[in-house]
């Protein structure tokens, strides 16, 4: 049994339908990404998934007890909120300080314990974001874009510290990514979406389907169609052209 | 020592503060105090009615405060703006409760008592009825205290927890009511958010963790109630808004200090 299971999932939110008869399945272990251009319902596929959206048709299932980390796209903390890093991860169920202190290690942020929230980097946030997906020994853990607003050695940083986490734990991944060079080198599998899915497989079988090169173009071309769509919708403002060229170099 | 107006005051005071500390704190990190606002000026169209009924004035307040809250929490997200509906909703509510107590021509009803809160009067039952309600609040907060916080920060980390945040609005939305219920008599309907939002925003540069926010909260706001009574005692001051007026000066002082000590690292 998948620890996961989708079958023919439909969401609409009201008369737009964002997902149409999507099913997979996600097995232990495996690491698994959806791939997909703006708008393709890849957040609304793993809103469902942990249960915050209802399918409008379809169903999901989980495994029995199983244990999920979820990693969101962004969060806010209000300033008027004091949080300290430690108080974070023992929500909502609470930790010992030795646990706290596994995840942190684990998630590669050691010695954060005692620091507020709002004074954490970009990067330190994400890995503890991470450390509190780990906090639960989760069984899957998902993760939404998490490298979102990280430079490019952040995030190859970063999603080294996923591998290494499925290594140690044999907990399997579900995360949407925008970069190519992380789906193809890390996944076990990847999900084109696009409203229903158009294609999945091994990265490679992935990369040569002609409905994955209808979305992202070919060969290096696929990767900087994928980078220049994510950057439609990028408001956060750095010169946009330096941006897309490192970002392109990084992809080839 | 309960036959002392003085000293009933001053516990009914404290246990408004004790209420209104772990509430007001959601209050703020929601932002969520217009809310607070909407929900207390319902409360005098409870009045009114619980008047025209001959029912308690409490139970009166609680219902429609309740009825106003959850509507406000049924109508969120469905195209008008938040602060919109709820100035629409807040002001009529008031509007339709002071029309709604001119017609209560037969008794006659200090309508100032209601609006600005009568501690002096309270009697007893008061302090009964102020302490069952705030203790039902603090426990139903406390209870709670972790998911609320979980839904509070992003809803669906939430989800992906197990925790239904609509079910934990939900929660806040009656210790709201209840809240509103017990502190008309102490603040009144036009002051009651200010004893919800003033001591949590005050706690704010003292507080390290949400804990420590909610319990600096309930300490600061039972200092403006003793200190503020003691003034109204002194200085012949109306004794809610002489406890508001309290609660506003530690704010003050505490954001200039905090301010002052940033700067200076």
């Amino acid at each position: 049994m998948s620890l996961v299971d989708v079958e023919n999932l439909s969401i609409r939110y009201g008369a737009n339908t964002v997902l149409s008869n999507v099913s997979l399945g996600i097995d232990a272990g495996e690491i698994v990404t959806i791939v997909g251009p703006n708008g393709s319902g890849k957040t609304s596929l793993l809103r469902a998934i942990i249960g915050a959206v209802k399918p409008s048709k379809g169903k999901v299932t989980r495994a029995e007890g199983v244990r999920l980390g979820y990693v969101p796209q962004k969060l806010h903390i209000d300033p008027t909120l004091p949080m300290n890093v430690a108080r974070f991860l023992a929500l909502p169920h609470g930790a010992t300080p030795a646990e706290i202190a596994a995840a942190l290690e684990q998630a590669g942020v050691p010695d954060l314990a005692g620091a507020q929230m709002s004074r954490l980097s970009g990067g330190q946030f994400q890995r503890v974001l991470l450390a509190r997906a780990l906090i639960g020994k989760p069984q899957l853990l998902i993760l939404d874009e998490a490298t979102q607003g990280l430079d490019q050695p952040g995030s190859a940083a970063f999603y080294r510290q996923i591998e290494t986490v499925r290594r140690d734990t044999g907990c399997a991944v579900l995360m949407i990514s925008h970069e190519l060079h992380v789906v193809m080198s890390a996944s076990d599998r990847v999900i084109c979406l696009n409203g229903h899915v158009c294609c999945e497989g091994a990265p490679e079988v992935v990369a040569s389907a002609p409905e994955y090169r209808a979305l992202f173009g070919s060969g290096t071309m696929g990767a900087l169609a994928l980078y220049r769509h994510d950057h439609d919708h990028d408001h956060e403002h750095h010169a946009h052209g330096a941006c897309n060229h490192t970002q392109t170099e990084a992809a080839e | 020592m309960l036959d002392d107006f003085m000293v009933r005051a001053t516990l009914a005071g404290i246990g408004v503060a004790f209420a209104a500390a772990p509430l007001g704190c959601f209050v703020v990190w929601r932002r969520m105090a217009y809310f607070g606002d909407a929900t207390a000026h319902a409360a005098i169209l409870g009045i009114a009615l619980s008047l025209a009924l001959s029912i308690s004035v409490f139970a009166g307040a609680l219902v429609v405060a309740l009825i106003m809250a959850l509507t406000v929490n049924l109508l969120m997200g469905r195209g008008y703006a938040m602060d919109t509906l709820l100035g629409v909703m807040a002001h009529s509510a008031l509007a339709f409760g002071l029309v709604a107590v001119s017609f209560l021509s037969g008794v006659r009803i200090d309508l100032m008592a209601y609006l600005f809160g009568d501690i002096l009067a309270v009697s007893r039952t008061d302090l009964a009825v102020i302490w069952a309600g705030a203790g039902l609040v603090v426990a139903l907060i406390g209870w709670r205290w972790s998911d609320l916080l979980t839904a509070t920060l992003n809803e669906d980390l939430a989800y992906a927890s197990g925790i239904n945040p609509k079910r934990e609005q939900l929660v806040l939305t009656l210790a709201l009511a209840i809240t509103v219920a017990v502190a008309i008599k102490v603040v009144g309907v036009l002051l009651i958010a200010a004893m919800l939002i003033i001591p949590a925003a005050a706690a704010r540069p003292l507080s390290r963790t949400p804990e420590g926010m909610a319990v600096v909260a309930a300490g600061i706001g039972s200092v403006s109630a003793l200190v503020g009574l003691r003034a109204a005692y002194v200085f012949d001051t109306p004794a809610g808004p002489s406890i508001v007026c309290v609660a506003a000066l530690i704010f003050a002082a505490l954001s200039i200090v905090s301010s002052l000590r940033a700067s200076a690292q």
